[in-house]
This record gives C-alpha cells, structure tokens and sequence, in this order.
C-alpha cells in the first residue's frame, strides 16, 4: 500500500485537478443561465416585487401632512386634540393651497370616511382669512366637523406610512373609525363574489376539461399511430390558433341569432322569438373556456397514457378482471400523474383568464382578472388593482409549488 | 379499432359509445374554428348565416370583407400588421437567444440549484399575463418605455422565453454529450464545438422553441393593451378593440387569415418534432 497520491500529467495531484475542473463546469453552467436570470430579474421579479410594494404603499398622505401627523403623535384619540394639532393642520393645508396639490389628499381622506371631500374643500377656500392663534376655534367656525372628534379619529388612521386597506378591501373588509376589521354594507360586497365566482369557474372547467379529454386521449394513445397523428390536429390546431380566434368563433356561435340557437330553435326547445341567452353570462364562459383549454388537459394525459404499455391491461384481464375492474385498478392509477399535471395547468390557466370573460362573460361571467383590469385602465385605483393582483399571485404561486413538488417543472410537455 | 367477432354485445355497445363520445369531443374541438371560415366570405353585412349561403348561392358569397381589410377606409390592420410583425420578431430572437443559452445552461450537471432556477426561468408562463401586465406596466412607465416598441419587446421576450426553456431543455435531454466530448478532444474549443457540433444537433428544439415564442407574442393581448400607445397597436389589439365593440366580418376575414397562419405554424411545428425525435434517436 504506498500513500503516495496521483498525479495529473501536468503534475498537479488529481483530485485537486478534477475539483478544479468541475468548479470551471460549474461557472460555465452558471454564466450560461445567468444574462436569462438577470434579464427576468430586472424586467420581471423586480417589477412584481414593485406592485407588492405599490399595494401596501401608503406614503401619500403621510408625505402630503407631515406636521399635522406628527402633532398627533401624542394625541390619545379619546378626546379633541390641543391646540398645537390644529396649528400644524393650518400650516400643512396652507402649504398646500399655496402648491396647489390638496386634491390630491381629499380622495385618499374621503375614502376613509365620506364627508371630508366638502370639509377640506371649505375649509382650503377660507384658510387664508385664518388669522394667527387659536387655530382650533377658527378651524371649527370654518366646518363644524373639525370639531367632530370621528373626522380628527380618521385623519390619524390615515398617519401610518404602509397600510393593508386595499387587502381589505379586495375582501369586502373595511376599518371601522375604531380601527376594527368589520364587513363593508351588504350592497357593495362584490369582491367576495368574485373571488367565490373565479375559483368555481376554474374549478368546473378544470372538471369539464377532465371530463372531456380523459377518452379522447385514451384514445389517441391507443390508436395505430396514422390515425393518432391526424387526430392530434384536432387538438394542436386549437392549441396553436390565437385565442381571440378562438373567442370570436365562441361569440358567433353563441349569439342570439347563431348556429347554436338556431339548432336550439330548429329542434323546438325555443321559440324562435324567446332564443335563450348563451352568451354574456356565465354560460358562455364556461363553454368558451372549457374549449379554449382542453388542449391543455389533452397534451400531459396523452403523454402520460402513450407510456402505460397495453400488455399490462392483457394481464389484468387474463387473470380474470372484468374491462371496468381492470380499468379502474390498473390503467387509472398509472394515469394519476397526467390527471394531476393537466388539472393543475388547467386550473392555474382558468383561475387568471381575462380575455374569454371578458368578451362572452358579460357581467355576470366576469372574474377577478376583469376587475383588475378594471382598475388598471378606468377607474386607475392602481393600488387597489396591485393589491387585488397580489392576492391573485399568492394563490396561483401556490398551487404552482404544489404543481412543481407533485408533477416537476421540467416535465411540462408542450406539443 | 374493429373488434373480434367473439366480443359480447355490451362490450360493443359500450366500444361504440365510446368513440361516438370522442368524436363529439373532437367535433368540439375543431368545429367552432370552422364556423368563421364561411362567415368571413359573407355577402352581407351580418355575421350569421344568410339563407342565401344555406342555399350556397354564389351570390351569398363575396370577397368584400378581405377588400375591406386591406383597402378599407381608416384602415387599423397595415399598421397593426407591421407592429405585430416587427414586435414579434425581435421578441422571438430576444427569447430564442437567451432561452437557448439558459437552456445549455440548465442541462448541464453542474449546474447548482437546477429546479429553483427552473421554476423561476418558466413562472412568467404560469403567472397570469393580467398581473404580468400590471407589473410591467408599472415598471416600464417608470423607466419611460411605455407606449414604445421596445417596451414591447422587452416584455414580450420575458413571456417567450419559457417555451424556448422548456423545448431546449427537452431536446437537449436526449442528447448525448460523447460527442462534445470527442469534439473536445479532437481540439476544437468550446464555442465551436457548440456551433459545429450542439446547435446543429438541437436545432429542432431551438427553432420549435422559436415558434412558440412568436405565436406568444404575435397572440398576445393583455400587456400590450396595458403598454401600448395608439402607434404600438397590433393584430390582437385591433380584433380586442372590434370584438368588444362589434363582431364585424372584417374581424372575421382577419380570424380567418390567422387561422391559415396556424395551421401553417403547426405543420412546421410537426415537422421540426418528428425530426427532432428522429436525431434523438427516439422511435416510435
């Protein structure tokens, strides 16, 4: 036994050799990956990580009242505030008025409580008649709400500089004036309705696609391969079609005057002047998008299904199980991993569908995706359109952990 | 799929119902997509059928909506036909070029942390595009590229590259790294032996990759309805805009033009798979 090492023909010990060399290997890969890395970095987990930040930002009015909010500071809430709170009050609004910039600040303070749209707008109007002292008497004989301790309670809930409101909000939660979590008036709880009307929609269209696409793929894994192949069209050529092609076909059919109500007519279901409605509800996003991603439960269950070898089903029967007891105890269990890719693809893709809502769901079909678009481009509450966009994230992030633990990431099929 | 003639009678009952089932299923499938192509030669001015092309008299069918879409009057499409292209092009190279390297990358042994980069590279296609778009959005108007092509293409790469991820790195995990190796050893460096030897070999995967990535950009909506300008409009954007204002049968001429793209795209697509499994050695 000699202990002496070996060496490497440049006389280098070979161990240290080979460690060198897989430490350049692994540079190399890392280099390869990283201008990829860098470049979703920048353009996109940065950005994301900038509409978390935009949902929780909260640092308008702080900036905007500086002195009034840390006047308060001090303040106990349980009754009307010194004189030094209004003081400061006076030189904020006055600095604003001079700048122009308070309207900024009275959507944000009507939004915590209705009424200080007007008492900001009279009192901003009179400030400059204010004379110097005794703020807070002149404050009050200006709007009697300033002497109002709820109105005072709501301008320091505003102080903190990051707040969860627009979180709440997306959940038809408010902060009452005691800062408690309470639910917004019934009318106007529709959040909750859609958030339920999203993951139900998802949730059928995944079993829909389930549903429809477990036979076709059994039968194209198990068909001579000439025919498979021409088969496959009828589910690439959708997979491939722009999905607003594939929309506007739904939105001819579905018309009140389409094909599909003329059949619905022409068999005598319907008058023909009382056609039913199929589009612009929740009927005609169902339809439209349990076709739009059936492809997607076709691709990973065929896959899976070319690869169970027919033998095995032989055997089951020739050991005397009946084609459904065979079906159920072999073949089904050996297509559970398919089953789970495809729905959770499935699932993932439908819970954040915007465009096949928008254009057949009408209002009653619409979902989450629809409202932050609503937000983004009309009514430009972006905060509140982030907020509802993270909470949207956080679900569909994790059931793609779930996906990636169960079905592995790399073993998305495509085509 | 006949059955031998010993089959019990339920059994084929059963057979029959079965392929009675998928063929609805596939009738499902393909069907609506057919539904435009006659519609688009209509006549008149309505998008159902009129009782002059149930009869399939000639004259209920015209080429007018085709004329409108090139010549029309304040005609979208030119442009949007122009933006759509140049926008797709450059985010198909842009997504091709870094897919492609990160996909070498990711197939080697060596590299550390494989499945979290993975999961990273490939989670703009699983991150629904509205709140992709939202992002974006805000980041680009705050580096001053919304309303610009670049903008465009910039988020257009982040959104192709996963596909060329995932169709390289498949191609590649058939592939068998010996000869790199005797490329190696015979003494070419490592950027020839990629350009001689690897990208000859994966091209399939790469160009396949590439498809995807155009089809991505050329269909997308979402974030371009977010980024863009009246100049930036593209093919998706104007059929939105029509769509939400008025099915028209110009909408339709246009459906059916995309349609022949994509099916020409997927007999390409084919194609490159078959031959991509044929140098993979993987017979079917």
């Amino acid at each position: 036994m000699s202990n002496e090492q070996i060496l490497s023909s440049d006389g280098v010990p070979l161990e240290v050799s080979l460690k060198k060399a897989e430490r350049r290997n692994k540079i190399r890969a890392v280099l390869l990956v990283a201008p990829l890395f860098l470049f979703v970095l920048i353009i996109y987990v940065f950005p994301i990580g900038d509409m978390l930040f935009r949902s929780v930002d909260d640092r308008m009015i702080t900036k905007m009242l500086p002195k009034t909010f840390k006047a308060m500071e001090q303040w106990d809430g349980k009754e009307l505030p010194e004189e030094p709170v209004y003081g400061a009050l006076y030189e904020d609004l006055s600095y604003l008025k001079k700048t122009k910039t308070y309207g900024k600040i009275i959507a944000r303070l009507n939004y915590e409580k209705s009424g200080f749209s007007s008492l900001i707008k009279k009192t901003v109007r009179k400030i400059s008649k204010f004379e110097e002292g005794n703020y807070k008497e002149q404050f009050i004989k200006v709007h009697k709400r300033w002497g109002q301790l709820d109105y005072l309670i709501a301008l320091k809930n505003t102080a903190p500089k990051w707040s969860y409101a627009k979180y709440l909000k997306g959940l038809d939660l408010k902060f009452d004036q005691d800062r408690n979590i309470i639910q917004v008036p019934e009318d106007r709880r529709i959040h909750k309705i859609l958030w339920i009307r999203t993951l139900n929609v998802a949730f059928w269209v995944t079993v829909f696609c389930f549903c429809l696409a477990y036979p076709i793929s059994h039968l194209l894994a198990t068909l001579p391969m000439k025919y498979s192949n021409l088969l496959m069209i009828c589910v690439l050529l959708p997979f491939w079609t722009s999905l607003l092609v594939r929309t506007s076909s739904w939105m001819v059919l579905l018309q009140q005057q389409g094909p599909i109500n003329d059949l619905i007519v022409w068999i005598g279901f319907a008058a023909d002047d009382n056609r039913p409605e199929l589009m612009y509800n929740v009927i005609g996003t169902f339809v439209a998008m349990t076709q739009i991603l059936l492809p997607f439960m076709v691709l990973p269950l065929y896959s899976v299904m070319k690869t169970i070898s027919p033998s095995l089903m032989r055997a089951g029967k020739s050991l005397g199980g009946t084609p459904f007891t065979t079906f159920l105890k072999i073949y089904f269990p050996l297509t559970i991993p398919g089953i789970g890719a495809g729905c959770l693809l499935v699932f993932i893709l439908s819970i954040g569908y915007y465009i096949t809502p928008a254009l057949v769901g009408g209002a009653s079909g619409s979902l989450i995706s629809n409202i932050i678009a609503y937000h983004m481009k009309s009514s430009l509450d972006w905060a509140f359109a982030s907020a509802l966009g993270t909470m949207l994230l956080v679900g569909v992030l994790t059931i793609y952990w779930i996906y990636n633990k169960l079905v592995g990431i790399d073993n998305i099929k495509l085509g | 799929m006949s059955l031998p003639n010993y089959t019990p009678l339920n059994y084929k009952i059963w057979h029959y119902t079965y392929l009675t089932i998928c063929g609805l299923v596939f009738f499902f499938l393909i069907a609506p997509l057919f539904v435009i192509l006659p519609l688009s030669f209509n006549a008149e001015q309505y998008i159902h059928f009129s009782a002059k092309m149930l009869a399939l008299d000639p004259e209920g069918f015209s080429l007018r909506w085709y004329k409108d879409m090139i010549w029309g009057t304040k005609n979208p499409w030119g442009l949007a036909t122009k933006n759509s292209l140049i926008i797709a092009f450059f985010a198909t190279i842009g997504s091709t070029v870094l897919g492609t390297v990160a996909a070498l990358g990711l197939s080697s042994r060596h590299m550390p942390y494989k499945a979290a980069f993975m999961a990273l590279l490939i989670s703009p296609m699983i991150v629904p595009l509205i709140i992709s778009g939202t992002a974006i959005f805000f980041f680009m108007a705050k580096v001053g590229l919304a309303a610009t092509h670049t903008g465009i293409v910039l988020a257009h790469i982040i959104l192709g590259t996963p596909f060329v991820v995932i169709t390289v790195t498949a191609t590649l995990s058939g592939f068998d790294h010996s000869v790199t190796r005797a490329a190696a050893s015979l003494g070419s460096n490592p950027v020839n032996t990629f350009m001689k030897v690897t990208l000859p070999l994966i091209t399939p995967g790469v160009i396949s990759g590439a498809l995807f990535a155009f089809v991505t950009s050329f269909d997308e909506v979402i974030v371009v309805l977010f980024l863009a300008g009246l100049e930036n409009t593209t093919i998706p954007i104007q059929m939105w805009v029509g769509l939400r204002e008025q099915l028209s049968p110009t909408i339709l001429a246009v459906a059916t033009c995309l349609i022949i793209m994509s099916t020409l795209i997927l007999v390409s697509a084919e194609l490159l798979r078959r031959r991509s499994e044929r140098i993979r050695g993987i017979n079917r």
